[in-house]
């Protein structure tokens, strides 16, 4: 922000990426950044333009917002009341006993059950939450990570119950854990044992589930905790080297699983940077995944993801704004070519958001496809020379990052020190000074601002008597069920991850006996013990 | 205050919450700030908070809760501080707290509360104000 020597000198602009912008590019920016051979054409690689030819002209993005709360049967209205809207994909919220593979009458799931998300015990809940829904035509992105193993399994024995073939059976698990280590914190098990239970999943959907994506990497929650844009990406493409280089050294072959690894990244902040960000992030993506591990094909190449959400970006103050927000944050995620799109409804940042706040965020994206003609064409702003020259340099910048965390010894290492939680943390401090002292600009919040400012969204009522409902469910699911099986399907999962066997084969068993989430987890426990968050400044 | 005592804070992350960029940067602003603090990570049991109060003598001890559960966690917290001789500690919570708990909070014994959005230096000026 120097002021220039004279009234001729615009002021100065650098990225969050720390990337100066000009006031105007030409060919020759495009030129002297790395040049267009690396632009290519959608559907073919280095696929900076779009993994398909076609795009959105074939098909629109898949909508999934995030949604559950309560116990499993409310969680199934609202996700009816959403496919009734017009939303094609679910993605389920899960209440914070389930993710740390808690049971709802753990002592430490007091004040928890079904708050944040829905209550999951037993297989039961499952059954409750997607009945009558055709899970052939709604995919189920499951929002779980230190207990993923156990949910996976229950959406795989629920869906074969009903009769679903699990080769032909889609969906999603976020399923990434170095990167709760990092942001959002449902972590359960160490690092190494929790990397390992993420390489059964990857072992067990390659050879039962193969149109299952049993693991979305995940750049926005490390964006979300601090990280810039490029850190973002170059961070979650070394979680996900992490997971293929352990998967390759458990004997499977890159083209086994490759293709069923997505990604989940975080859509605020400047438009252009993040439009460069993936149209970078797919070209770094595909050329790491054939030049590194000698992938001929083209789907083991392809960086798939939900581009969504943008909470970090949403304001407390004047909440409404938030809706133009999440709009433009839209526009970025279509003109970014996602594969799916969920939004933060603009009553996130205090509650669950309502029926109303939910229903705009699908016709938030309903309006770019219907109206704003962001399905006509692919990769729209291909060819600018201000998006291909920012394209070319985050490209050398996330590479540039990834290469420093290598150096340093990678990923698994920094996450299990705690560096990159510091790092991050840092960043984040850092950036809120930043918007306190006024250097970054947030409408509503440090301009703009309404002296008497009351909140104006409605609250999501918490109903207090979702536990005891549910602890009762659970309770009786105990009662009923097979005692003498689910002893002994327990200690086979225990065995299993005595020997260092995959377990999934066994919780998958176990919890067809509706053996409970917090069961499941003990016994993993047990073997792998607990993580130990190293506090670092 | 005596220019030789550092004050010294608890920032506790209670309950199963993984939300932990606002406490990370409260650490960071009180430590800035010169005070003594101990962050105690993520998912710690009320009981655990108020024993870590009691056996590093803190000032100041602040809880951070964004999951929305920070009325039952204040009224467990609330009701261990007599067992555990906190009464004379200055109790903060912030995190994502509706202005209409906000009230609840004091009534259970909350001295300061600071919702998403509170700038850095008004918290730390209330605790350099409050602790003498």
């Amino acid at each position: 922000m120097t002021a220039g020597k004279n009234d001729k000198s615009p002021r100065r602009v650098v990225n969050e990426s720390g990337i100066e912008i000009k006031p105007l590019y030409t060919a020759e920016d495009v030129q002297q950044s790395g040049g267009s051979d690396g632009v290519g054409q959608p559907g073919a690689f280095p696929f900076t333009r779009g993994i398909h030819d076609l795009m959105y002209r074939k098909r629109p993005w898949t909508m999934r917002q995030y949604a559950g709360f309560g116990q499993p049967a409310e969680t199934n209205e609202r996700f009816r009341y959403l496919i009734a809207n017009g939303q094609t994909g679910l993605n389920v919220a899960f209440d914070l006993p389930t993710q740390c593979g808690l049971d709802s009458d753990d002592p430490l799931a007091q004040g928890e059950v079904g708050r944040v998300g829905m209550a999951v015990d037993t297989l039961e809940d499952f059954e409750i939450a997607f009945a009558g829904i055709d899970l052939d035509r709604i995919t189920v992105s499951l929002t779980i990570n230190g207990a993923a193993a156990v949910l996976i399994a229950m959406y795989f024995a629920m869906a074969q119950k009903r009769g679903y073939d699990l080769k032909q059976l889609r969906g999603t698990a976020q399923n990434d854990i170095l990167k709760e280590f990092i942001g959002r914190g449902t972590w359960v098990f160490p690092v190494e044992p929790s990397i390992k239970l993420v390489g059964d999943t990857i072992l067990y959907c390659a050879e039962h589930a193969p149109l299952y994506s049993p693991v979305s990497v995940c750049g926005y929650h490390i964006r979300e905790s601090g990280a810039s844009p490029v850190q973002e990406m170059a961070y979650a493409f070394c979680i996900a080297k992490a997971y293929i280089d352990h998967v390759l050294a458990r004997g499977l072959k890159i083209d086994e699983f490759a293709s069923r690894l997505s990604f989940n990244f975080d859509i605020h902040g400047n438009l252009f940077e993040q439009v460069a960000k993936f149209r970078a992030g797919r070209r770094l993506w595909a050329s790491m995944l054939k030049e590194r591990y000698g992938t001929e094909n083209p789907k083991s190449m392809w960086m798939r993801m939900i581009a969504g959400g943008g909470g970090g970006g949403l304001t407390i103050e004047q909440p409404e704004n938030n809706i133009v927000r999440s709009a433009y944050y839209a526009l970025i995620s279509a003109l970014s070519g996602t594969q799916t799109m969920a939004l933060c409804s603009y009553d996130e940042a205090y509650t669950i958001p309502s029926e109303k706040a939910a229903r705009i965020s699908l016709r938030t994206m309903q309006i770019l496809v219907e109206e704003m003609g962001l399905c006509d064409t692919v990769d729209p702003l291909g060819g600018s020379y201000y998006v291909e020259t920012l394209t070319n340099q985050m490209e050398e910048k996330i590479r540039g990052a990834m290469d420093e965390l290598d150096a340093q010894g990678g990923i698994v290492q920094a996450v299990s020190d705690g560096r990159i939680q510091a790092a991050v943390s840092k960043q984040a401090y850092e950036d809120l000074r930043k918007l306190e002292r006024g250097e970054t600009r947030k409408v509503g919040v440090n301009c703009y601002e309404l002296d008497e400012e009351q909140p104006q969204v409605e609250f999501h009522p918490f109903d207090e008597t979702v536990c005891g409902e549910q602890v009762k469910r659970l309770n009786r699911v105990r009662v009923e069920r097979d005692g003498a099986a689910v002893a002994s399907a327990l200690d086979r999962v225990s065995a299993d991850a005595k020997a260092g066997s995959n377990v999934m084969p066994a919780i998958v068993e176990a919890v067809k006996a509706y053996a409970t989430v917090g069961e499941l987890t003990s016994r993993l426990v047990e073997v792998y013990g607990r993580y130990d968050e190293p506090v670092r400044f | 205050m005596n220019e030789s005592h550092r004050i010294r804070v608890l920032v506790a992350k209670p309950g199963l919450d993984g939300h932990d960029v606002g406490a990370k940067v409260v650490v960071r602003a009180m430590m800035e700030a010169g005070f003594e603090v101990i962050y105690t990570g993520l998912r710690k049991s009320v009981e655990e908070i108020a024993r870590i109060a009691r056996d590093e003598d803190v000032d100041v001890i602040g809880l951070s809760v964004l999951s929305g559960s920070h009325v039952p966690i204040c009224e467990r917290f609330g009701a261990l501080q007599k067992e555990y001789g906190l009464g004379d500690k200055l109790w903060i919570v912030g995190g994502n707290i509706p202005q209409r708990d906000q009230e609840a909070l004091r009534t259970l014994g909350v001295d300061g509360v600071f919702a998403v959005g509170s700038e850095l230096d008004s918290l730390v000026g209330f605790i350099r104000e409050k602790v003498s």
